[in-house]
């Protein structure tokens, strides 16, 4: 891979010194969260996708490490050192480098090494004005280097959550779709089976156990699967639970009787999930979709528009921006406002910023209480290089 | 790579060493090893131009990646685990007939819940909120482990590496499944350990490899031909 230029190099720091006094002016404490990360916090919570496409090794101590992927989990797990209680507002920036393997091989825009500057904030419970906040200071970081054509796409992960809690389905499909949801093919299968009422495997030993089980109690339907592991010889092990497992043979029960999803129901999710557009025509688009099906959303589109208000009044043009219901789903733990900074003739798959909300990350890393938390983050060589096309 | 050796990498120790003479034995170029008798370098007998280099078996993927040896005898399992774009550096030149293993899926005999790849995502989300980690899942093919559950939607789950005694891991608390070879399937019963339905990631076995970069000048492409016939026969 060719080196990079010094000249480059040099405009890369100058970017960065721009982007951190503003964000420096605004209130974030500038901080430099460990290059090297436990590789364990990675896994865990972003899952094995991660070591597909992140430097993962094995110190001389034999602990097993990595060069970060992203700046979030390193910023997040820095303030809860500070903050072991989580019960502190604190404003962080950082700019350094990022790591990812590319097992395509790296190009210049999706290079294994490069720097991320950025911004999260914690505790800031005004979700609203913090999300409102964000997307602010990101135009105006990007505008202060030098990007006059920017795109703007929105998402709000809050708007599937409102739709799935609205359904009159089953609390097991509801846990399931919102699980799937980060996985588009297998959540797109699910739909698919639930609507065909497909039924679980009716055949085999768990089947027919699961049929045994049909209208038990929890605790009775232990004590039939404890004996009948017993009675085949069958020994408990490992940290799967005898309720664990009886819980999932419960459910199956539970569908083998259960009427199908409703095809209007998958329909529903469908078009929700196609819904993209100008902001306030999508947002209507996914108020009609609701109010067709009966289905209460009322509070989630609220937020969403009174954000889009917001922004307008502040000056950001939402003429050429775009609200989509799919965008984020691929980072699993954002939970909120998504929203990404495109340049002047770039993809959709390269944005020059890009950030959200993530309230659920910090109880997943430790904290004994949830945070809320929204964060940007800029890849600086992406924005140098659609600054420099657009001047 | 000089181009004055032709070299074939075959594998140094145990079964596989004893499983690939015997071949040659009996497709008449016997292996013979040179100087004493656990040496490195050998020769087959009629085929003077041949060096033989007798490394490990996963050793001899590397050596065919980077184009060191022109043939190589390996496990599919461990070309398949190693290199990422297998068909751009190797070409499976024929099987071997040995070494036969199948790398597959085994969760506990008491998850009487789970049968299929489908029924492991839905565990991991259960998992995850019962115990607030991952799923994990203890095998030393990582890449094969990580490529077989994308293509199956399953993602909530992680890797432990573990170079000896897989089968042990959920019994002992390390993993809550593995990943691993069986030929028999009799260690994964002695273990309480059954295959999923559709857990079935690689039927191996051991194969005739050439590598795509090494020197194929017409000399060392005939060396290959008579190769690839005396043991395809």
């Amino acid at each position: 891979m060719a080196a990079e230029s010094a000249q480059k190099f040099e405009a890369l720091q100058a970017q960065a010194h721009t982007l951190l006094d503003l964000f420096a002016r605004r209130g974030y404490e500038p901080v430099a969260p460990s290059i090297l990360q436990p590789a364990d916090v990675f896994l865990d919570q972003i899952g094995e996708a991660v070591r597909g496409r992140t430097y993962v090794f094995t110190d001389l101590a034999g602990d097993e490490l990595c060069l970060r992927p992203d700046l979030t989990v390193p910023v997040s797990r820095l303030y809860l050192e500070r903050h072991p209680e989580a019960d502190k507002v604190a404003r962080y920036c950082y700019n350094g480098p990022t790591f990812r393997f590319q097992p395509l091989g790296a190009s210049r825009t999706h290079p294994r090494e490069f720097r991320q500057a950025g911004i999260e904030c914690f505790g800031a419970v005004d979700r609203e004005s913090a999300d409102v906040e964000m997307v602010l200071l990101a135009v105006e970081a990007v505008r202060s280097v030098g990007l006059r054509e920017l795109g703007l796409r929105f998402g709000d992960i809050a708007l599937f959550h409102a739709l799935i809690d609205a359904l009159d389905v089953p609390e097991r499909w509801r846990l399931k779709l919102r699980h799937y949801f980060w996985r588009p093919a297998a959540f797109h299968a699910l739909l698919g089976r639930l609507a065909r009422g497909e039924r679980p495997d009716s055949e085999g030993p768990a089947a027919a156990l699961a049929g045994t089980l049909a209208g038990a109690t929890t605790e009775r339907a232990e004590e039939l699967v404890a004996a009948y592991l017993e009675q085949q010889a069958i020994p408990l092990a490992g940290s799967r639970s005898l309720s664990e497992v009886t819980e999932r043979l419960l459910d199956h029960a539970a569908d083998l009787r259960a009427d199908p999803l409703p095809k209007e129901v998958a329909t529903v999710i469908d078009y929700f999930l196609a819904v993209a557009g100008p902001p306030r025509e999508a947002v209507d688009q996914v108020a009609m979709i609701g109010k067709g099906a009966g289905l209460d959303m009322d509070a989630a589109l609220d937020v969403v528009l009174r954000r889009f208000d917001r922004l307008a009044r502040d000056g950001v043009d939402l003429g050429r921006a775009t609200f989509a219901t799919e965008l984020g789903r691929t980072l699993e733990y954002y939970t909120g406002l998504v929203f990404q900074i495109e340049g002047p003739g770039t993809d959709q798959t390269e944005p020059v910023a890009g950030g959200g909300r993530y309230d659920g990350l910090l109880v997943a890393l430790g904290a004994p209480r949830e945070v809320p938390a929204v964060g940007l983050s800029v890849h600086t060589e992406r924005l140098l290089g659609a600054v420099e096309r657009d001047s | 790579m000089e181009s004055s050796s032709f070299i074939i990498a075959v594998p140094s120790k145990g079964r596989l060493r004893e499983k690939a003479a015997d071949l040659f034995e009996r497709a008449g170029m016997a292996l013979r090893a040179k100087g004493h008798e656990r040496g490195y370098r050998g020769q087959l007998e009629g085929l003077d131009d041949v060096e033989v280099e007798y490394t490990s078996a996963s050793e001899i993927v590397h050596q065919l990646k980077a184009g060191r040896v022109h043939l190589g005898i390996t496990g599919e399992d461990l070309v398949r685990e190693t290199l990422v774009d297998v068909d751009a550096k190797v070409e499976f030149l024929t099987p071997l007939g040995f070494g036969h293993a199948d790398v597959v899926v085994a969760v506990p005999d008491c998850w009487l819940d789970v049968s299929r790849m489908a029924d492991l995502e839905d565990v991991a989300a259960q998992f995850s909120r019962a115990h607030g980690r991952r799923l994990r899942v203890a095998t030393k093919y990582l890449n094969l482990t990580r490529r077989f559950f994308a293509a199956n939607g399953v993602a909530g789950y992680r890797i432990v590496e573990s170079a000896g005694a897989t089968e042990a891991t959920p019994a002992s608390g390390t993993a809550e499944l593995i990943v691993d070879i069986t030929s028999t399937g009799a260690t994964l019963k002695a273990n309480h350990l059954k295959i999923l339905e559709d857990g079935l990631i690689l039927q191996s076995q051991v194969h005739l490899l050439a590598a795509r970069d090494g020197a194929w000048d017409a000399r060392a492409q005939s060396l290959r031909d008579t190769i690839v016939k005396a043991l395809s026969a």
